[in-house]
């Protein structure tokens, strides 16, 4: 493991050889978007959300899985950025069937949240009302592909830290969806534990507890950082005291 | 002479227009700052000339909508998106994914108490679109109210800076969604 130093918005910034971008930007406290990276996850460069720009080069780089380099010059919110992180919630709102008011999670949502924070006034691409199936046999849980950015969050915590694997995803391109083991209902599957992590990473209305009306649903993902630090290190955070 | 002002209420709930109403003694100072020359609250048939700003409640549902957008994009200088189903669709268009057909039988047939059809060969019935769309896939639309109702702050908001001749910029606290 090596110290480089690198500039990231014109701000002289060290970090270690094997960390990516994303989290050296996060230690100097400057701030990337991001949906499909979560802390405690690994990174798969999903969304494209966390594009930044480099010098000497035309094309972008996702900030979460791109190391860094001694001498790096990076920009993380230009006009052009600016301009294709809102392009990317624009595809994610018309590939899906988004109807915010009647959403379970309304007002605590992660794609919400960077409509926002993108001012995204209106979808300028067209709307595509894809047909997608809603999964409810769960005995506890519902999965509502309506409302999936494809984020494979779900994928990855059921994987790495619940050990299930009971998602993956089938199709390609626009026909990409999560899938339950063998492509079967979620009630059916062998492999969930019902531990309930998916539904708590998903950063959208996507995976929801059955039981809770519009805007009802708040989701807390610092349950990881528990796990995680207590795998990893064999410490035990508390998390109530760690807010303050 | 004050900004000629109309509301039209397309494919919606009506919730917006009601919420245009909770702005309760505010609607007072805007009746001093602005004409109402058109809307569903007011007593008038047809959609005027020469209107400085309408705001468009509710999806381009049927083809009915769809002349209304258009007649009301020729004669307005600006017009609103107002609220979540005029601008992306919402409520009103979570039938797109259903064919038209369906969308009409469980409507006319399979939810009828009595003479269950199918409205069809009515000259008068406006027919319905395969899909409901957002008001700015069919006119030009200039500005955006989001919210599903948007909330009367919000309105007040975005009116407020029409009347002044801006257009509302809802990159702050006034953009949210559902
Ligand atoms: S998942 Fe988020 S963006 Fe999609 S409908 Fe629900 S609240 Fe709106
Ligand atoms: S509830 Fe747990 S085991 Fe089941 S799919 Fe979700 S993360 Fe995997
Ligand atoms: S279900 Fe949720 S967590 Fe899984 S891919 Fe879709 S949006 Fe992401
Ligand atoms: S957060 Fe980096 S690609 Fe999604």
């Amino acid at each position: 493991m090596a110290i480089l130093t690198l500039t990231i918005n014109g701000e002289h910034v060290s970090g270690k050889d094997d960390e990516s971008l994303l989290a050296i930007a996060e230690q100097h406290g400057i701030r990337i978007p991001t949906l499909c990276h979560l802390d405690g996850l690994s990174d798969v460069g999903a969304c494209r959300l966390c594009l930044v720009e480099i010098e000497g080069t035309p094309r972008l780089f996702p900030a979460c899985t791109t190391k860094p380099r001694e001498g790096m010059v990076v920009s993380t919110d230009t006009e052009r950025l600016r301009k294709y992180r809102r392009m990317i919630i624009e595809f994610l709102a018309s590939e899906g069937n988004h109807q915010c008011a009647v959403c379970v999670v309304n007002n605590h949502c992660e794609l919400q949240n960077m409509a926002y924070e993108t001012a995204l006034t209106h979808v300028s691409v067209p709307y595509l009302y894809p047909k997608k199936e809603l999964d409810a046999s769960h005995e506890n849980f519902i999965i509502d592909r309506n409302r999936c950015i494809l984020c494979t969050r779900c994928v990855r915590v059921c994987h790495e830290v619940e050990g299930a694997h009971t998602w993956d995803i089938a199709g390609r391109g626009i026909d990409c969806e999560i899938i339950s083991d063998l492509n079967q209902p979620w009630g059916t599957s062998e492999s969930c534990t019902s531990c309930g992590k998916c539904v708590l990473v998903c950063p959208t209305g996507a995976l929801i507890e059955k039981g809770e009306a519009v805007s009802e649903m708040e989701k807390k993902t610092d349950f990881l950082r528990y796990i995680v630090t207590a795998r990893q290190k064999r410490e035990w955070v508390n998390l109530d005291s760690d807010e303050e | 002479m004050k900004p000629r002002v109309a509301t039209a209420w397309l494919g919606g709930c009506s919730g917006c227009h009601m919420s245009f109403l909770d702005m309760d003694e505010r609607l007072i100072e805007l009746a001093d700052k602005m004409d109402l020359v058109y809307s569903p609250i007011i007593d008038i048939k047809n959609f005027p000339g020469n209107v400085d700003v309408t705001l468009v409640e509710g999806a381009v549902a049927n083809t009915e909508h769809e002349e209304m957008a258009h007649l009301i994009r020729r004669n307005s200088r600006i017009v609103v998106s107002f609220g979540d189903c005029a601008v992306t669709g919402n409520v009103t268009a979570m039938r797109n994914s259903l064919t038209r057909e369906a969308v009409l039988d469980r409507s006319y047939v399979q939810l009828a108490d009595i003479t269950p059809q199918i409205p069809r060969d009515y000259p008068t019935i406006a027919e319905l679109m395969t899909t409901a769309r957002p008001l700015h896939e069919i006119i030009t639309v200039d500005a955006f109210i989001h919210g599903c109702p948007p909330t009367a702050d919000q309105i007040w908001y975005a009116v407020s800076q029409l009347l002044e001749g801006k257009i509302p910029a809802l990159s702050n606290v006034y953009l949210r969604y559902g």
